[in-house]
């Protein structure tokens, strides 16, 4: 086992279900024997604010908050956030944005504007950004409320949790009737991300 | 009744990730804690809800904290084992209850959760409440994570059995909803032993309150010897000239950031353990405290002639975490090389402050009061964020129930020549209101008492209250009825409304503040998110008679967006997101050129043309 800590940080905008995508993190990374942390703050953010939650596994974790900069995958559920937070990655870490936008009310005063190419700047700060459509993949498997599972699936070739825990963890906490579609958006979500790895490095020959 | 899904008994011992929250529930329940009472309030909701699903126990939702507090009280002298939860201000609300139980003590164990909100991530201040249990002279424990939030517990139940004192358990947000690994054991049986009267310990006249006082004075010096020896107040030996002194979350961050220090973990915090720390001290070159808000530990360790330091490296706003405690390390010269400085990309992004709803019914109330140019006295609840833009139609929130006494002050010195409004929410009238309506009845102050009943505590997360005829444990119950209520209290004039209705409630509200006596306001429609999410249910613009007057992007409804096109006066339209409009129709009733049309309505149009 790794003594080094892992920290994911995933991100996005109340109601997007950023929390259950963390919980179902922490819960395959305590079975596959880790000792695991994970915060985020309940309240406002389900008005429409940023959602945030922190999940570290490892030996032994202490803070349940991940020191600044040092995410190794940053999982975004919203283009913007993607860019917010790309600043927290670790040096060669990995950050995943869901290619979706949610306009807040506030982009409609004059104050402020929604970033015009949140995704391309985000690269500009993090080497190894993927893009994902993963509301597409989730209505292409059957729901757009999949879009978290094809989101967890596309981080899960980064993480040290094999694939047995992840379908036994998906099986037990996800809506009963729905567990195919789950494992089955968990599975496309992690192909779509090997593709996109092949992609970029295919671009960079 | 509403079902309430129990949670599985506890027969043997179990390893599973739980919040910090849900850690005190299960902590109290193997502790065969029976009775639990509370008012929501962010961050310690969870912790009611959870115990409340466990079977063989009792737990109730109390109309106010102070409440909360006296029905746990009761409990605790009759000889059940209780635990009563609410945020750093509520314990403001029970106080007066907390410092006089601290005199008679208690029978069987009583724990007082106090949850703080350090960063006030929703809260209107961020007061450190370990004063409060000094204050107060009981025991207080502070957990550091889910773990010992479940130990603690446990222990601080056993103490105040064996001292007969009700105990303080300080978490914060961090500790509150942060998880981690806790080790669950099986229950036991809940006990009520019965209540025996004992008047010279139980009635605080004069006469026996000051020999209580002289107990509880003994209690203290006995509880600081428990203190200085128990195992939650411990050494961890370390390397380095420089010790921590440390306790709570704040202990996380350190350890996160310093590793190999030699340290003192504070887990008794009142009374603090002064001599331990003493002899620590004298192990060590230098002293350092890390504590989050006050400096609770470091003002006593300066009292008692301990040499520290602590705030001159730390903040006193706000909530720490492993970057904070990391700066002030390195200021204070202690890091040592350890932690490296990473400076992360800073990038500015257009924040996402909290909105209403779509469809929420409080927007309509408030876009009539910005109308009416009314003076609006605000309170606790999702409508203080009426003040935020466009609405910016509320002017004060202080705490639970001021909205009302606030309003009256003002009426009393004449003090606006705009109509005086007080706006409240249900839950929040129910906890600290009504109080209030009856001095101004008494009192004759002019004032319009708005009670938006949406029949849930929506903010905490939908919550009964005694307005929903619902219990905690799902049973029916009788519902308040507030016009009935008001008219009882001697309010003459009380009006319902429907917030739906744009005009009906417009007119409503020009009614009742333009009679010169105190009023009262009832608008009743159910919260968008509780009990059941409506679903969507979506209206449309009907883009070429839109004249982007922006009438309808003054409303501040997150489903009505701006979009490209312009008209000939280059004014941006508007169109409504289908995902989230609820069909409350706000929109549509401040259009002045009927652009708005329900998107049903046009497909069945579209069909029946079709059909011709």
């Amino acid at each position: 086992m790794t003594e080094q800590t892992t920290n994911i940080l995933i991100v996005g905008v109340g109601g997007q279900g950023v929390i259950l995508a963390s919980e179902l993190l922490s819960e395959a990374a305590m079975q596959a024997g880790f000792d695991v942390k994970k915060s985020e703050v309940h309240g406002m953010s389900q008005r429409g604010g940023v959602v945030s939650s922190h999940v570290r596994f490892g030996k032994k974790v202490y803070s349940p908050l991940i020191p600044a900069g040092t995410a190794d995958v940053v999982l975004a559920f919203e283009a913007a956030e993607g860019l917010r937070w790309a600043g927290q990655v670790s040096e060669d870490g990995l950050l995943v944005v869901n290619n979706q936008r949610i306009i807040p009310t506030i982009a409609h005063t004059k104050d402020y504007d929604y970033p015009e190419d949140p995704i391309g700047e985000a690269r500009k700060i993090v080497k190894r950004t993927l893009a994902l459509d993963g509301l597409d993949i989730a209505n292409r498997v059957g729901s757009p409320k999949l879009v978290n599972t094809v989101l967890l699936g596309a981080i899960s070739g980064e993480l040290p949790i094999p694939g047995e825990i992840w379908e036994a963890v998906i099986r037990r906490r996800v809506p009963r009737g729905t567990e195919e579609m789950n494992l089955q958006a968990f599975k496309e979500g992690a192909d779509a991300n090997k593709a996109e790895i092949e992609k970029q490095s295919s671009l960079k020959v | 009744m509403v079902k309430i899904k129990k949670l599985p008994e506890i027969k043997e011992p179990t390893r599973t990730l739980l919040s910090g929250n849900e850690a005190i529930a299960l902590g109290a329940r193997e502790m065969g804690v029976y009775f639990a009472s509370a008012y929501p309030g962010t961050p310690s909701t969870e912790i009611l809800e959870t115990f409340a699903r466990l079977p063989g126990v009792k737990a109730q939702w109390s109309t106010n904290e102070k409440v909360a507090f006296e029905t746990g009280i009761g409990a605790a002298l009759a000889g059940a084992r209780t635990m009563v939860c609410m945020k750093h201000v509520g314990v403001n609300v029970a106080m007066d209850p907390l410092m006089t139980f601290a005199y008679t003590g208690t029978v069987a164990g009583f724990l007082l959760v106090s949850a703080d909100d350090p960063e006030m991530h929703s809260s209107q201040n961020e007061q450190d409440n370990r004063n409060l249990a000094r204050f107060a002279k009981i025991p207080m424990f502070e957990p550091s994570d889910s773990r010992e939030a479940h130990d603690f517990t446990k222990i601080a139940l056993e103490v105040s059995e064996r001292f007969a004192t009700p105990v303080m358990l300080r978490i914060t947000t961090r500790i509150s909803h942060a998880k981690g690994i806790v080790e669950l054991e099986p229950w036991p049986t809940p006990e009520v032993t019965g209540f025996k009267h004992d008047i010279e310990r139980f009635v605080m006249v004069p006469q026996f309150a000051r020999k209580r006082h002289h107990e509880v004075e003994l209690r203290l010096k006995r509880l600081m010897r428990y203190s200085e020896e128990s195992s939650l107040n411990r050494v961890e030996p370390g390397k380095g000239p420089v010790g921590i002194v440390t306790g709570g979350i704040a202990y996380q961050h350190v350890r996160e950031v310093l590793p190999d220090a030699p340290l003192f973990k504070i887990g008794i915090s009142n009374p603090l353990p002064v001599e331990a720390i003493r002899a620590f001290a004298a192990t060590v070159e230098r002293l350092i405290v890390v504590e989050e808000l006050d400096p609770f530990y470091e003002e006593q360790m300066h009292a008692a002639g301990i040499p520290c330091e602590g705030k001159r490296y730390f903040p006193i706003e706000g909530e720490l975490n492993p970057d904070i405690v990391a700066e002030g390390l390195r200021e204070a010269g202690a890091l040592n090389g350890q932690a490296p400085e990473i400076h992360p990309v800073g990038v500015e992004v257009l924040p996402r402050p909290p909105v209403l709803c779509p469809g929420c019914a409080h927007r309509s109330v408030f876009t009539a009061l910005k109308k009416m140019k009314a003076e609006v006295f605000g309170d606790i609840g999702c409508y203080t964020l009426g003040a935020l833009q466009p609405l910016s139609a509320l002017h004060t929130c202080i705490c639970m129930g001021a909205s009302v006494g606030m309003a009256s002050g003002v009426q009393q010195v004449e003090g606006s020549k705009r109509p005086v409004v007080a706006i409240i929410g249900d839950s929040t009238f129910l906890h600290g209101g009504i109080t209030g309506l009856l001095d101004a009845v008494y009192n004759k102050a002019p004032v319009t008492i708005i009670i938006l009943d949406n029949r849930a505590t929506a903010m905490t997360g939908g919550q009964q209250h005694p307005g929903t005829g619902y219990t905690l444990q799902g049973e029916e119950t009788f519902a308040v009825d507030y016009i009935k209520l008001s008219k009882a209290l001697g309010v003459k004039h009380a009006f319902p409304t429907d917030p739906y209705d744009y005009g009906e409630t417009l007119k409503t509200l020009k009614r009742a503040v333009s009679i010169p006596e105190p009023t009262v306001v009832v608008t009743t429609r159910p919260c968008v998110l509780y009990p059941v999410k409506l679903e969507p249910e979506p209206y449309r613009v009907l883009l070429d008679i839109c004249n982007g007057c922006g009438a309808c992007i003054r409303i501040g409804c997150p489903a009505v967006i701006l979009i490209e096109e312009t008209t000939d006066k280059g004014l941006h339209k508007v169109t409504i997101d289908p995902d989230t409009c609820t069909g409350c129709r706000l929109c549509l009733q401040v259009c002045p050129v009927d652009a708005i049309e329900p998107v049903g309505e046009i497909e069945e149009a579209d069909k029946s043309e079709a059909e011709c």
